[in-house]
């Protein structure tokens, strides 16, 4: 296991480095710059602007400016960003909670009803329901996020009032948990849409696979009770490989929450880079980058440890 | 170890002699509804099994051995997909006589496991991966004798150390990826045995092992059943097994019995064409046999179930032939020596033969 660790936290630090590298890369051969928006403001000349470029060292060659953010970062200092020279680590620590928390209901929603839904699907296959879950699975993979997210707030907000249009709790409200839970309803839900149509549909496969299993038969032979067949043996069996795509997943409700923070005025990291990419906030957005790859390798990474954990067989090898 | 058996079940003599059937299956049929129509998997299969005794079911693949064993347990696919027929008296260990086809699913499940157990071919994925193999066996007890768990994994080590697992008490918390597939049938048989059962149903239990394991288990199969005076179907395609384990043999051909009879008659005198074809595509090691001509085939293949030739099922591959065997299938006669056969010219065939 501690081989294993090792090898891992080496791989990782590598697919950083590459990650860093690209999203450096590729953000500042992106046309404009944190001065563009400068340009057109009367009384600032092309002299002023270069001179500002030359100051914040934007002019040199671009591998000696990655070289330098890097071993910068490597010393434990992220940047100051350009909008507000707040260090990065404090704008995004300011706002890592409330992306956390959202992501966090958003896999708590599409694990528990995803699961649901496929295990249901699985055992009445061809059923009307199956048949339901199986088309509402397909919409809610092709609706867009955004657009899903304004019909949510056009329904429950603006018609129904029963939900908040956005932001993380009522402004200059008492802050309760019920405020902030009352909040997150629409957002999570929006968000976790798409991961539900997703786990429902590798739940179903995975769970028929393994009814049909010779080990499913002998457990019907023993004389089981179906449900203890099917809770006790087949589940157990059919969670393995949920484990990884809960790991391949994070990635994916990232970008998601970047949409749903947007549409829900949501104060997240999600929200913070697009604000910051807008304004080509170079250490912000680096900043941003680097923890959500952090965060994707932690999630697999944590994948296959539990998957260890879960499965006797990997467990000894 | 023979403290795990109830004394009834060892008193009871392992002889067939005079022993009461356990099993009385009447016109078993199993039917799939497929896309093409339906196919008949089983058609009127009827036969007694007695306390004690060994019945081998023997055919090709998919002659409909392992759906009739599957039928009797009712472990098909449920309906409308798959129709039972006819009907399988069980005789239970408290004298109750009950149609298994009939009884209510709650009843059945009282039953599986139980009273009629139930072991398969493939060891290495008939054991569940994630539990231990303690509590897999534990859970059949648990479930059917309202045991507490510690009671139950105390009769899970007597009855591993029973199938010959060596330090069967530390085995109890192995999984089954830790053992070879000889072990995992052991521990298979040893699940089956949990509840002293009075049926066991073994669905080729040695096709896949290699051949010193399948001797071994056996030996074993043969030993527990005198211990125990249970009554065993045996499903097989292997001749050489039925010869080693079996009093009676009941050989089937595209789902129907073509004959049947006490093991030794059947085995030295087949007389349905089918059987003999069988008993000659057998590889002999005997000096007389070895190298003097090719082993035989029986040639063509068994027919399409959703096509079957209305008369009999065996004579598109028949030597023997003849226009009346294709117009009409013909009934199974009785024999001599109490067999069975379905040809209308096996006396022709055994009268040409000797």
């Amino acid at each position: 296991m501690a081989n294993f660790l090792f090898g891992r936290l080496l791989q990782s630090l590598v697919l950083l480095l590459i990650v860093s590298v690209i999203g450096f890369a590729v953000l500042h051969l992106a046309p404009g710059g944190p001065l563009a928006q400068f340009a057109l403001v009367p009384g600032l000349s092309k002299e002023d602007l270069a001179r500002m470029a030359h100051e914040m060292g934007l002019d040199r060659p671009l591998p000696v400016q990655y070289w330098e953010w890097l071993t910068r970062l490597l010393g434990g200092d992220w940047g100051h960003s350009y909008r507000d020279n707040r260090p990065v680590l404090d704008v995004i620590a300011g706002r890592l909670p409330a992306t956390l928390e959202l992501m966090g209901a958003a896999i708590l929603i599409s694990v528990l009803v995803g699961a649901w839904i496929g295990v249901m699907g699985a055992i009445r296959r061809y059923s009307t329901f199956d048949m339901l879950a199986t088309i509402g699975a397909m919409v809610a993979l092709s609706i867009p996020t955004f657009w899903f997210g304004l019909i949510v707030i056009y329904v429950f907000s603006v018609h129904l009032g029963w939900l908040p249009p956005g932001n993380r709790t009522t402004v200059g409200g008492d802050g309760s948990f019920l405020d902030y839970l009352h909040h997150l309803i629409a957002p999570a839900a929006v968000l976790a849409l798409v991961e539900v149509a997703i786990w429902s549909r590798y739940m179903r496969a995975s769970m028929l696979d393994v009814v049909n299993q010779d080990f499913i038969r002998t457990a019907r032979a023993k004389g089981l009770p179906e449900r203890t067949v099917l809770w006790h043996h087949a589940l157990r069996n059919a969670l393995l490989p949920m484990i990884a795509l809960a790991g391949v997943e994070i990635p994916t409700l990232l970008g998601g929450a970047l949409v749903a923070e947007t549409v829900f005025t949501w104060p997240g990291m999600g929200r913070l880079l697009l604000d910051s990419l807008g304004y080509r906030d170079y250490p912000v957005v680096m900043g941003i980058l680097m923890f959500s790859a952090v965060l994707a390798l932690l999630g697999n990474l944590l994948a296959d440890i539990f998957a260890a954990v879960a499965d006797p067989r990997i467990r000894m090898a | 170890m023979q403290g795990t058996l109830s004394p009834a079940r060892v008193a009871m003599p392992a002889a067939r002699t005079a022993a009461e059937a356990v099993l009385n299956v009447r016109d078993l049929s199993v039917t799939f509804a497929t896309e093409k129509g339906p196919l008949v998997a089983v058609r009127e299969v009827s036969f007694d099994l007695r306390a004690g005794e060994t019945l081998a079911l023997v055919g090709e693949s998919g002659s409909g051995k392992s759906v009739t064993s599957l039928a009797i347990m009712r472990l098909t696919p449920s309906a409308p997909r798959v129709k039972l027929g006819g009907s399988v008296q069980f005789t239970d260990g408290k004298g109750r006589t009950r149609d298994l086809l009939t009884l209510e699913a709650d009843a059945m499940r009282g039953i599986r496991g139980n009273e009629i157990s139930m072991i398969f071919q493939e060891p290495m994925t008939s054991l569940n991966p994630v539990h231990r193999i303690g509590d897999q066996i534990a859970e059949a007890i648990t479930f059917h004798e309202k045991t507490g768990t510690r009671a139950a994994l105390e009769r899970a080590a007597q009855l591993l150390d029973q199938v010959g697992i060596p330090d069967a008490r530390r085995r109890l918390s192995a999984y089954p990826h830790q053992l070879s597939g000889g072990m995992r049938q052991r521990v298979m048989i040893a699940m089956a045995l949990a509840c002293n059962p009075r049926v066991l149903i073994a669905d080729e239990p040695t096709t896949a092992l290699d051949v010193t394991v399948q001797a071994q288990i056996l030996e074993l199969l043969k030993e527990l059943q005198s211990a125990t005076g249970m009554a065993v179907i045996f499903v097989t395609h292997n001749l050489g097994v039925v010869a080693e384990v079996a009093d009676r043999v009941m050989v089937m051909y595209a789902g129907a019995i073509v004959e049947r009879g006490d093991v030794v008659p059947v085995m030295t005198r087949p007389l349905m064409p089918y059987t003999q074809g069988l008993l000659h595509s057998v590889p002999r090691l005997d000096p007389e046999a070895l190298g003097r001509e090719p082993l035989e085939a029986i040639p063509g293949n068994v027919p399409d179930p959703l096509r079957q030739p209305p008369g009999c099922a065996f004579a598109p591959r028949c030597r023997h032939v003849e226009p009346a065997c294709e117009a009409a299938m013909p009934a199974l006669e009785e024999a001599d020596g109490g067999r069975q056969v379905r040809c209308r010219r096996w006396r022709a065939i055994d009268e040409a033969q000797r």
